[in-house]
């Protein structure tokens, strides 16, 4: 999800309306609402609509309850799977259990929450300063921050890895440590433009009269600031987990030996074990989805939102 | 990691100094650190190593652009660079229509297309490992498998997706597409609603047909989105790797190996720093160039 073009998220607040104060008005959908100009009466395109809907969700959702059935389906092979799980049983979940899921589970948790606090500290002081000061060289240092998203990972994991056993000046081996997928993680261009961006448009009157009362940095960024930009917070924040979540490349360099894997990168020594079936990597599978689902579920509004506005401002 | 909280009394030192330009910089400084240490720096050493041929404990050696013509003289890196060509631009495009279709298909206002675009966004917020298994499983290549049973009851025998060198890059890619094309629906949904709607009522009136109204009313429109959403899959298809590591691991008999499976190959197994390093450094430029390139275009677009 790194993403060297996408522009900064202009203020996602401003577009949608707060959920709770005005309920947003349900105009009833007219003939020129969509660009194809589908409307609500039953008719052929109504039912081609239907039709193609259903088939829709077949091909993109529906796959994902094959996981399901077959984690908690007692066949061995993985062949034959279907849509609803027959005999249902959780000794799928066990054989992983042995298999040491969890402890995979508990690394992938310490990075996701480790990581993506310390990504949004980062990138809230960073974006801060760049919205809220005017200094020498601010152009160049946002031109850094968006170089970091022109190096992902996969093109520099080879000196990567380098640095990870011996990082320069301390020489500390933050191979096989959280620390090796935590701090790469850190700087993530994309939260530092989006945050700075939707800093820039809070008034500047609000911070004067903020330091007319004696307000210092720090209290200023916590107290006055953060609470105005949650909504970019919340963007930042999703988009963080899911692509914290989604590291592969970085979780395999920067450990010493599998005990150190995140649990995305541990279905692959299931999936290598002779004596486990495929309904045991689909337990695995459950485990490292099921976290994702949650925060997508719970904030997929600013989530799309986010990547939405992050889109059309280019 | 955070900036340091500076106590009362360092606070009057450095407000002595000069308050005002030390304050951002003390803001910028965990960030840019970070991205020095674990971004930068391996960078230039990347850029480095690749002039070098690396010998653990004897001191690299300087060998000039060996590694660059070695690397890219090898025919196996060569075949992964067409690879990496075939797939980027097969997924990058297939995403991108198929994410057209999604959008104008779910177009709307009402809950329950809400609810559709919620669920066909899965494939986009689950980690790519996780996708490489289930497609995994539903490309089992016995006729009990998902996709063979399908076929099966078409009276197909059982493909074998991934095990076929033919077939399985096109596997690989029927993947990327929908990874993809969720993201991208998103994407131009949002270009949709930025369409002047009384366009398509004047449109209308003049009694234009729904093709000609797709053509010249709402693909003007959605351009900027379609140009982003082309970047982005672009520079994707280039760097592309857990996708092809997680699904076939460059497998069968290297018909799935691209760039980065090549170059992790090399760094990691082969333990050849030096070619990996400058496998990297090429594809490091060319994704620059890319970029630099779209956004130029971009630009001119804008101005016109």
């Amino acid at each position: 999800m790194s993403t060297p073009v996408i522009e900064p998220v202009r203020p996602v607040a401003a577009k949608s309306p707060s959920r709770r104060s005005a309920k947003p008005q349900r105009t009833t959908p007219a003939r020129f609402d969509t660009a194809l100009g589908w409307n609500d009466k039953p008719g052929l395109a109504w039912t081609l609509r239907i039709l193609l809907c259903a088939i829709a969700l077949a091909v993109f959702a529906a796959p994902f309850l094959t996981i399901f059935s077959g984690a908690f389906s007692t066949n061995p092979s993985g062949s034959s799977l279907s849509f609803l799980p027959h005999h249902g049983t959780l000794l799928n979940f066990e054989v992983a259990g042995e298999r040491g899921i969890w402890d995979y589970l508990g690394n992938s948790l310490v990075i996701a929450g480790g990581g993506l606090l310390l990504q949004l500290t980062v990138c809230t002081l960073a974006a801060y300063a760049l919205a809220r000061h005017r200094f020498r060289g601010q152009a160049l240092i946002m031109l850094l921050f968006m170089m970091t998203l022109m190096l992902p990972e996969e093109v520099i994991a080879i000196p990567l890895s380098l640095v990870l056993g011996d990082v320069p000046v301390v020489h500390l081996d933050l191979k096989g440590t959280v620390w090796g997928v935590i701090l790469p993680l850190g700087a993530w261009g994309f939260s530092v433009m989006m945050l700075t961006e939707f800093m820039k448009d809070i008034p500047t009157e609000i911070e004067e009269a903020a330091r007319l009362d004696g307000v210092g940095e720090l209290r200023m960024l916590w107290q006055i600031v953060l609470p105005l930009c949650k909504p970019a917070l919340g963007v930042a924040g999703v988009l963080g987990f899911i692509m914290i979540w989604d590291q592969y490349l970085l979780p395999l360099i920067a450990s010493k030996d599998p005990t150190d894997y995140t649990v995305t990168v541990a279905l692959s020594i299931l999936r290598t074990d002779p004596e486990v079936g495929s309904g045991v990597v689909l337990a695995g599978a459950v485990i490292a989805l099921i976290p994702s689902l949650i925060v997508y579920l719970l904030l997929q509004r600013s989530l799309v939102t986010g990547i939405a506005a992050g889109a059309t401002k280019g | 990691m955070t900036a340091t909280v500076p106590a009362p009394a360092a606070r009057r030192v450095l407000g002595a100094i000069s308050r005002k330009s030390v304050v951002p910089w003390l803001f910028l400084a965990p960030g840019l650190l970070l991205a020095l240490v674990f971004k930068f720096w391996p960078m230039a050493k990347g850029v480095w190593l690749s002039f070098h041929d690396v010998r653990p404990f004897l001191g690299d050696k300087w060998t000039g652009l060996d590694n660059y013509t070695r690397v890219l003289s090898d025919h196996r890196f060569q075949d992964a660079i067409g690879h990496t060509l075939v797939l980027g631009i097969g997924q990058s495009l297939g995403a991108i229509l198929l994410g057209i279709v999604l959008a104008l298909l779910l177009e709307g206002q009402a809950r329950s297309l809400k609810f559709i675009r919620t669920a066909v966004f899965l494939p986009a917020v689950t980690a790519t490992a996780v996708v490489g298994e289930l497609w995994r499983l539903m490309y089992y290549p016995t006729s009990d498998g998902l996709l063979n049973s399908g076929l099966h009851l078409l009276g197909l025998g059982p493909v074998q997706y991934l095990d076929d060198p033919n077939l399985a890059l096109y596997s690989t890619m029927v993947m990327g597409i929908w990874i993809w094309a969720p993201y991208n629906m998103v994407i131009i949904l949002a270009g949709l609603a930025g369409v002047d709607r009384t366009l398509y009522e004047a449109a209308a009136m003049d009694g234009v047909s729904l093709w000609q109204r797709l053509r010249h009313v709402t693909l003007p429109a959605i351009r900027p989105a379609l140009s982003i959403v082309l970047t982005l899959a672009a520079i994707r298809g280039l760097r592309v790797f857990t996708e092809v590591y997680v699904l076939t691991g460059g497998g069968p008999a290297g018909s799935t190996e691209v760039w980065m499976t090549r170059a992790y190959t090399l760094g990691f197994t082969r333990n050849d720093i030096g070619g990996a390093s400058a496998a990297s450094v090429v594809l490091l430029c060319v994704t620059l160039l890319l970029t630099v390139t779209v956004n130029h275009f971009r630009k001119r677009g804008d101005v016109r």
